[in-house]
């Protein structure tokens, strides 16, 4: 035999001292995570993006509303960006600070986004969750009731909400959330009935513990990951859903503005020669909603090996 | 077959139903009526529109009257706005240009999305292969309101080789932008999709058993890989045309094409309430109809399905 006994003993005693601490899988999954390099790049752009709307404000003397009547009726030829003028990004039509009118435009996009994706995944996260557990009569008919409102196109009907209750942020995101959270409420579904078979649920309920409180307590927990995952996902499609309607002028009102509003009014002024009332919020959408998706995307390579 | 048919059309007749009086009870939940404007309309007046449009009813008499007229006679009633005017008039003038560039755009984005998915699975880490990831990841983010506004920059402002909005009667100079700003970011996603799939079934048992046997590549590609390999591309079919649909709103506003779009949003602005419930219905009914023939689809190709 080529073994020696003297290597063999001397990792012995070394296992023995130390002591052996086990990784759960949520350590697991963020050690899979820092080292993806395209979503950790992808993560410092959008802490980047988040900085800029909670502090970019800081950085300029005007705001989003104040007229700067020095080019007002000459933007194409005054309003560009410079960093003399004091408008970093130029101004927009009507002389308004584009630096200070995108970190308003910002600060809502993201809000919208993320408020929307919460209201999305919590109704969804609940809605699925209790139908797959209860299981039987009530999972059909909320399938079913599932089935029938996805086939109906919501970007409309959120249009006529908007028109009949009138157009405000707040029904905006709630609108779109409470619109969207119908993939969530089938993907966790299908988790649950997985897990719901599992020896630890059946724990739980040969000890007693209620219904609800096995869902909150022990179902949602351990659909965590994919809700994660699907909530990063849900993100950057809320936020196209908010620049869509406020493209057509049917979302934020003025003078509040986001990046749908301004790349609507960028693409409106571009044939005066004012190319970056387009570009500037062009920029920060685009790039947003790409590091959204590569976050999502690292985020499910970490939380769900078995899916690479 | 038949009985899976008759299930699917058991599912889509409440769809419609429910859609019909969601709209129906979103409006007229609504504050405030049609006719409010700024100089207050005598009430006699009022009384009279409101007796010429059936809003004296109690609510549930018009909501049966309105599903009577929508369901039996195809009749969405008079706008509230363009008052010599019906809603199925200005619903028939905008639906062909609609349908002319929605249709143009949705055939773009399969055939396009899955020749270039299906080529990048086959020749695998190739030039071609990486091109159309790299297509395929950019094109996300360009959604049509973001790619009307660059592609009017590109081909209007800059090279000037194309007409900047208009329709006039669908000549293709009119044409070409808007499919191309509808149909990137979908044709993306199905050459994503094709690509997978088909790099999956490529490497599946059924076509091993044919290299094996010497079939040629054309016909393993052609007969054997591509049917099991259109499943997922089949099934994103339907959040396609409803995105054409929906698209058409910010092509009708960006390009002035003048279709269904365009009305549907000056009755939001105008507040038309049955302009918006009609297009919103008709466009309904198409979503319930496309996903019925996307299901029915998917159960040919997929006998598993149908049981």
């Amino acid at each position: 035999m080529l073994t020696d006994t003297g290597k063999i003993e001397e990792m012995a005693t070394r296992m023995a001292e130390q002591d052996v601490r086990g990784r759960s899988p949520w350590a697991d999954a963020r050690r899979r995570f820092l080292r993806n390099k395209a979503a950790m790049t992808a993560l410092v752009v959008l802490v980047l993006v988040a900085l800029f709307a909670a502090f970019g404000a800081q950085f300029t003397s005007f705001n989003n509303e104040d007229i700067d009547f020095m080019v007002i009726g000459q933007v194409a030829e005054l309003g560009y960006p410079s960093l003399a003028s004091g408008h970093y990004f130029g101004t927009d039509d009507l002389g308004r600070d584009l630096y200070a009118r995108t970190v308003q435009g910002t600060q809502i996009s993201l809000m919208v986004g993320i408020l929307g994706a919460g209201v999305a995944v919590v109704v969804g996260t609940l809605y699925g969750a209790i139908s797959g557990y209860v299981g039987g009569a009530l999972d059909n008919f909320m399938m079913r009731i599932v089935d029938v409102l996805m086939a109906i196109p919501y970007m409309f009907v959120l249009i006529i909400m908007l028109t009949a209750f009138g157009r405000s942020i707040s029904l905006l995101f709630i609108g779109i959330g409470l619109l969207s959270w119908l993939d969530m409420s089938r993907i966790v579904r299908g988790q649950t009935l997985s897990l719901k078979h599992k020896e630890f649920i059946e724990a739980a309920r040969a000890s007693g513990v209620s219904s609800a409180k096995i869902i909150l307590r022990h179902i949602v927990p351990n659909l965590l990951g994919v809700v994660v995952v699907y909530a990063t996902l849900l993100i950057p499609s809320m936020i196209m859903a908010e620049s869509f309607i406020s493209f057509l002028g049917l979302g934020v009102q003025e003078p509040d503005t986001s990046w749908g509003a301004l790349i609507s009014e960028g693409a409106r002024t571009m044939k005066f020669g004012t190319l970056w009332q387009l570009a500037f919020p062009l920029f920060f959408f685009v790039v947003t909603i790409f590091a959204f998706y590569f976050v999502g995307d690292g985020l499910r390579d970490a939380l769900d090996p078995k899916d690479r | 077959m038949l009985s899976y048919i008759a299930r699917r059309i058991m599912i889509a007749i409440p769809t419609l139903l429910v859609l019909i009086v969601f709209s129906f009870l979103l409006m007229h939940l609504a504050p405030g009526s049609p006719f409010t404007q700024e100089r207050a309309i005598p009430p006699e007046i009022l009384a009279n529109l409101e007796a010429k449009y059936g809003l004296d009813q109690p609510l549930y008499v018009q909501l049966l009257q309105y599903i009577k007229n929508v369901v039996f006679h195809f009749d969405f009633g008079p706008s509230f706005v363009y008052k010599d005017r019906t809603v199925n008039e200005i619903i028939a003038n905008g639906f062909p240009i609609t349908l002319t560039y929605g249709v143009l755009s949705f055939v773009v984005a399969v055939v396009v999305g899955v020749t270039l998915g299906a080529c990048a699975a086959i020749y695998q880490n190739s030039w071609l292969d990486y091109i159309t990831v790299g297509i395929s990841i950019g094109a996300q983010v360009l959604p049509n309101f973001v790619m009307a506004p660059i592609l009017v920059l590109i081909f209007t402002l800059m090279l000037g080789w194309l007409p900047g909005g208009g329709w006039e009667g669908g000549q293709w100079q009119y044409l070409v932008m808007p499919v191309i700003a509808l149909s990137t970011s979908y044709m993306a996603s199905i050459a994503r999709l094709t690509r997978s799939s088909m790099l999956e079934v490529l490497t599946s048992n059924h076509i091993r058993t044919a290299r094996a046997k010497g079939m040629p590549a054309r016909r393993i590609i052609l007969n054997h890989a591509l049917k099991p390999a259109m499943l997922p591309v089949v099934s994103y079919l339907g959040p396609t045309f409803v995105a054409m649909v929906t698209g058409s709103v910010v092509i009708d506003m960006y390009f002035s094409t003048g279709g269904i779009g365009l009305a549907f949003v000056n009755a939001a602005l105008n507040r038309d309430y049955s302009l918006m419930m009609g297009v919103t219905i008709l466009v309904g009914a198409l979503t319930i109809l496309f996903s019925l023939i996307v299901d029915l689809l998917y159960a040919w190709i997929d006998p598993r399905i149908r049981h």
